[in-house]
């Protein structure tokens, strides 16, 4: 029920009485605040652990081999272990089922000659997949597809620096360039998301490179991305499942790290959601205690302001207010300060974040602070019913008091 | 106007009680001026809260304008109260963050009347306690004849039955005292009942009809000299 009377009342009371108002406003306002910073830095850590790993597939895997440390069936340590085409064959046909990506990978270091300018760079001989596991974008042009592994066509994909580098702002899409002696055909230009590194790197065929260099079927390394329908533990019971797998083919001791290892992105999932979780249970508990503080200060300010006033209630009562019009005119007055403070505190909030923004990602890992209108808007409902409430008490109380205990009163 | 019948009022004092008023019988006829004189802790202010329907009382009889005041809760009794009541303090209790004016205007507002139209009653009595001119400061801008004066304008302001004034001289000196009880004089000659709680004897002789009070009991009630005046 809208009654101007009232709010005039009202809007006198808060007037007049500025520090009473301020103080009870301003305890909202901070207690808002607070929990809006609290939440806002909180998001912006969890934005930055799930931004780390964003620029390879978060599904990515990979085994990877070197040199045996331990002795294993009677063979000695030191012994090169050697990846080759069947195995990267028989690992995508046996778990075809658990995989979304595949690309065997051979890393090589090739001097790259365009007319006069030259550099070396990475070079890596890979499947078409690759594009999705590396999260590669194409800007011109196109990937490498399985015509080109098919025919061992001599053809490049080179980074956007690459390109920088030996075109200057010339376009490079369907020049030829010279790879460790031999020309390619750029097909495409890319960028990644990964950074600079990322970008000075140019993609061959394997069958490409394993004919040119070498003429052999050897591989480095081999790139999988795990079917996203896989549980998270499913996924890592997918991972070891290979890791046993190849150690036994290529017989390998179980423990040897340095021999073959798998790296599998589920695990590295799997820890950042525990941190999340730990994160958003610290955030829980201590943005609770921010609001359960700010409920405490309105209560208390509201019984202080109630006992000030005691005096004139029992003086309206003396003059024929009821006891629900008191109540009533505390009760609106309470929530009307709640709601404008706590807006206030919301908005300077998600102003001090926004202001915020990226700047502290470097430092103090914390990417894009923000805030979900819902929680906060959550937290501000709290806290105007509690202030409701923490009005509503007292003044019930105050009202029913005898007026001429009221009026007493000082 | 106001009848009361072997009224009794105790106060619970930690287990004991503290018996008050031990059996008054009081009948205030309409347009009479009465003060209740008596020491304190005669029980003269607990007889005017119990009138003034700011307390209720243990047993025995209370007709207000012929109405029994019986199983009175804190809603009926404010509505009574607007209705029926004026109340004139020893402490003025104006509110300090409302205008002379506002604070006439008040129980306007209790009563259910248009801002615009309990601005212009308010401003008519306070004309007629000659402070219009005062209309718009704030109790503590004005002195204590002043505020008194606009308590008065605010016990009239709702025309009730009757004005009930608890030692209203009692916080203010005997010039300003004088033209208060002259003010009070005028408004019972206009018809009002008014209702005066007193220790001061000079303050007494100015109404028409004195109750002494001791002890919880009516010992004296004649009328003054001032009856035969009028």
């Amino acid at each position: 029920m809208f009654d101007i009377d009232r709010w005039r009342e009202i809007f006198q009371s808060i007037r007049k009485n500025k520090l009473r108002s301020v103080m009870s406003g301003f305890t909202i306002a901070f207690a808002i605040l607070l929990f809006t910073l609290l939440f806002g830095v909180a998001n912006g850590l969890g934005n930055f652990f799930k931004n780390a790993f964003a620029d390879n597939a978060q599904n990515m895997m990979f085994v990877r081999v070197w040199k045996t440390t331990k002795p294993y069936k009677g063979l000695q340590t030191g012994r090169k272990i050697q990846l080759k085409n069947k195995d990267f064959n028989h690992i995508s046909e046996k778990y075809n089922n658990n995989i979304e990506y595949q690309s065997a990978r051979i890393n090589k270091n090739f001097t790259i000659k365009y007319k006069n300018k030259a550099n070396r760079y990475s070079v890596k001989a890979v499947h078409p997949d690759y594009q999705f596991l590396e999260k590669t974008n194409i800007d011109e042009g196109r990937y490498l597809n399985q015509f080109d592994i098919n025919q061992k066509k001599k053809v490049i994909v080179i980074g956007r620096l690459i390109m920088k580098d030996l075109f200057g702002e010339k376009p490079a899409l369907g020049k030829r360039i010279n790879v460790n002696g031999s020309s390619f055909l750029i097909v495409g230009v890319f960028s990644d998301d990964g950074g600079d590194d990322e970008e000075r790197i140019a993609y061959i065929p394997v069958s490409t490179s394993q004919m040119m260099y070498g003429n052999n079927d050897y591989i480095n390394q081999i790139n999988l991305g795990y079917n996203q329908n896989l549980s998270t533990d499913a996924a890592i019971a997918f991972g070891k499942n290979v890791e046993l797998e190849m150690r036994k083919k290529l017989n390998i001791h179980p423990d040897d790290q340095s021999a073959l290892s798998v790296r599998n992105m589920a695990q590295a999932n799997k820890y950042v959601s525990i941190i999340m979780f730990a994160l958003y249970l610290i955030i829980i508990f201590i943005g609770s205690g921010t609001l359960i503080a700010g409920i405490i200060g309105i209560s208390n300010i509201m019984i202080f302001v109630i006992k000030e006033r005691t005096k004139e209630f029992g003086i309206r009562k003396a003059l024929g207010a009821k006891p629900s019009s008191i109540v009533a005119m505390v009760v609106q007055e309470s929530v009307l300060i709640t709601t404008l403070a706590g807006y206030i505190g919301l908005s300077l909030g998600t102003y001090i974040l926004s202001y915020i923004g990226n700047s502290l990602e470097k430092k103090y890992f914390i990417k894009d602070p923000s805030v979900n209108p819902e929680i906060v808007i959550g937290a501000t409902v709290v806290l105007i019913i509690s202030g409701l409430v923490a009005g509503y008490i007292p003044a019930k109380r105050a009202a029913n008091i005898k007026p001429i205990v009221a009026l007493r009163a000082d | 106007m106001i009848k009361i019948e072997k009224l009794h009022k105790s106060y619970p004092i930690g287990k004991d009680s503290l018996h008050v008023l031990k059996g008054i019988d009081l009948h205030i006829k309409e347009g009479e001026f009465v003060s209740i004189m008596g020491s304190s802790g005669s029980g003269k202010s607990t007889l005017l809260n119990i009138v003034g329907l700011l307390d209720i009382h243990d047993q025995g009889n209370y007709f207000l304008n012929g109405q029994l005041i019986k199983n009175m809760n804190e809603k009926k009794a404010a509505i009574l109260r607007n209705k029926f009541l004026g109340f004139v303090f020893q402490s003025f209790n104006l509110i300090s963050y409302k205008t002379a004016l506002e604070n006439v205007a008040l129980p306007l507002y209790y009563k259910g009347l248009k801002r615009k139209e309990r601005l212009k009653i308010a401003l008519d009595y306070l004309e007629k306690v000659g402070l219009k001119e005062w209309a718009n400061h704030l109790p503590n801008e004005l002195s204590g004849g002043q505020k008194q004066r606009v308590a008065i304008a605010r016990a009239l302001v709702t025309k009730p039955k009757v004005v009930l004034a608890d030692e209203p001289t009692g916080a203010l000196d005997s010039g300003t005292t004088d033209s208060v009880m002259g003010l009070l004089k005028d408004i019972n000659n206009e018809g009002m009942t008014v209702f005066v709680i007193t220790h001061e004897q000079e303050v007494a002789e100015q109404t028409k009809r004195i109750v002494h009070l001791k002890d919880g009991v009516i010992i004296n009630d004649f009328l003054t000299k001032e009856i035969k005046k009028a």
